[in-house]
């Protein structure tokens, strides 16, 4: 058998794609990159790579911005994100999913305002109400105000999951004298774990990375990785940078890790959004 | 009319008891969005001295709080076009299937999930005078003395690219996937070019999709905070309104102030997205599949 080579011809216009998004990877590549040999050098100022390599950045890093306490911090604050609004938020989606009733498009626009609104124009009105409840400043005020988010994507990523689902298994169900708690326990929780999985991941790699939020409602103890970050950023002259460049690796680590995770139950264009088309 | 038979005509309009499930969503949603945002308005309305609306008068009479609007839409529209136009003809070129496909898409996700404040240090390290960049241009020849691509308004541009980009790219790419390429093909066929059918097949029917994406890379730009203070100036080109409204709630604690201009930051956003949504809504939108119609 013999097998046809096709040819490898690249047109003008390939050139110019793969040149912009190879352009791309290098710019990308060389932001990663410098903050990484940055973390590990002991002197880097006017030469291509730093003199010599150390990693006692890292152990600095770790003592001087108390990172454990943070990370502590950042993760309780992604699982009662997640949590929640998986619960609160999966039986909403399932009667926008399958209902239809008077003032449906009003409801599917409150949802879908504050995904639209940038965080600090509604966080800063959010931030004042915490602080007058006395919320903010402490870990409940930063779930709350994450929560604000949080809870319209998971209800606009689960709609279309759910429509997926095939009434008829839910009407058998009801058939056979099922209540609707009973419905959503062993019918659909089941068929939904891949999406539930999906969303709640989504909600936490949002959650690590969404720094207004948390930066308007957070306390000194109550600071997620990104705030702490930006706050020794800004402070810089402080800090050695190397050391602010270790805390930037360890994040870029955590966040890495997450998106792995993510990626092997979600579809990357997922990462980004799910609005659905039109509400109708 | 006894109740029972209340009940009935609800359940005729689609109200009952399951509605209840929208509940617990729309209580948070009301108490930690709607309730804070008239109570942000009602705080607008209410400054410390000086008419209902001094907070808004005092906001634009100032030019250094009034350019900021100017300031963000300089930043944010650019940006936002940018990543849009220039991820049509890539995804364009990337529809179909081939090899690494899939790592490719996976190394597209990675800036995203960086965030502002990291992709920040990296362009300080990067772009900085001795970063790499300037090094290279140097060693190239093209430039004789670094090019000041920090603390200006290019590093937050540049940071607005590197996370937004790839966002676009996703997004656009999968609008693509849902048109049927057997439009295309039909095109061909009848001795369309390649640029009768990208301008009058695909275009049209991924016009729509291009608005929304606008939208939303639109949303992420106009809200850019961290890197406008890290790696922009924040006190000159790169003082977006975001940076206006909080300093005038945290800084200077005149909270009147700081909610007008996290009212006027919402409100130019939303006129944007409504023009934007609005050109969109003259478009087609309606099955992208191909068959029989």
């Amino acid at each position: 058998m013999t097998r046809v080579r096709r040819r490898i011809v690249a047109t003008p216009a390939a050139w110019a794609v793969w040149g912009t998004v190879t352009l791309f990877f290098v710019g990308v590549a060389g932001v990663i990159g410098s903050v990484l040999v940055n973390s590990f050098a002991t002197r880097w100022f006017d030469t291509w790579l730093p003199q010599g390599y150390t990693t006692e950045w890292y152990g600095q890093a770790w003592e001087e911005f108390t990172l454990l306490p943070v990370l502590g911090v950042t993760l309780v604050v992604c699982l009662l994100v997640a949590g929640v609004s998986v619960l609160v938020g999966v039986p909403a989606a399932y009667v926008l999913a399958r209902r239809s009733f008077y003032g449906r498009r009003a409801v599917y626009l409150m949802f879908l305002l504050p995904i639209l609104m940038p965080p600090i124009a509604y966080g800063i009105p959010l931030a004042t109400v915490l602080y007058k409840y006395g919320f903010a400043g402490h870990l409940s005020g930063v779930v709350l105000a994450n929560l604000v988010p949080s809870i319209p994507f998971v209800i606009l990523t689960m709609t279309p999951f759910i429509e997926q689902i095939d009434p008829a298994v839910e009407r058998a169900a009801r058939m056979c004298g099922a209540r609707t708690r009973q419905v959503f326990v062993r019918i659909l929780a089941p068929l939904l774990v891949p999406g539930i999985l999906a969303a709640s991941i989504l909600v936490v790699v949002r959650t690590v990375g969404m720094f207004e939020l948390t930066f308007l409602t957070a306390g000194p103890d109550s600071q997620t990785l990104v705030v702490a970050l930006f706050y020794s950023m800004s402070a810089s002259g402080i800090r050695a940078q190397q050391s602010v460049d270790a805390m930037a690796v360890i994040y870029t680590a955590m966040m890495l890790v997450l998106l792995v995770v993510a990626l092997r139950f979600v579809n990357p264009t997922q990462l980004v959004a799910r609005v659905k088309e039109d509400p109708e | 009319m006894t109740p029972v038979a209340f009940r009935h005509r609800l359940a005729e309009r689609g109200i009952d008891a399951q509605l209840l499930l929208l509940g617990p969503a729309a209580v948070f949603v009301a108490a930690l969005f709607v309730y804070p945002f008239c109570y942000g308005i009602a705080v607008s309305l209410q400054p410390v001295e000086g008419g209902p609306f001094a907070a808004y008068q005092a906001f634009f009479r100032d030019a250094y709080q009034r350019d900021t609007i100017a300031t963000t839409l300089r930043i944010a529209l650019p940006a936002a076009l940018l990543n849009v136009l220039a991820s049509v003809p890539i995804a364009y070129r990337m529809r179909g299937r081939f090899r690494g496909k899939r790592v490719l898409t996976t190394v597209l996700v990675v800036p995203i999930t960086l965030g502002t404040v990291l992709t920040a240090e990296g362009l300080l390290n990067f772009l900085g005078p001795t970063g790499w960049f300037n090094r290279v241009l140097l060693a190239l020849g093209v430039v004789d003395a670094p090019v000041t691509l920090t603390h200006n308004y290019w590093g937050v541009f540049l940071s607005l690219v590197i996370t937004g980009f790839p966002f676009a790219f996703l997004l656009v790419s999968s609008y693509l996937s849902g048109i049927d390429p057997s439009l295309e093909k039909a095109g061909a066929v009848l001795g369309a070019g390649w640029a009768q059918r990208f301008f009058r097949i695909t275009l049209p029917l991924l016009a729509p999709g291009l608005a929304t994406t606008f939208c939303l890379t639109f949303v992420l730009a106009f809200s850019v905070f961290p890197s406008a203070i890290l790696v922009g100036d924040p006190s000159g080109t790169t003082r977006v309104i975001s940076i206006a409204a909080y300093e005038a709630a945290y800084v200077r604690y005149d909270y009147a102030g700081g909610a007008a201009a996290a009212i006027i930051m919402g409100l130019v956003e939303l006129v944007v997205i409504g023009v934007v949504l609005g050109l969109r809504s003259l478009l087609y939108t309606g099955s992208t599949a191909g068959g029989k119609g």
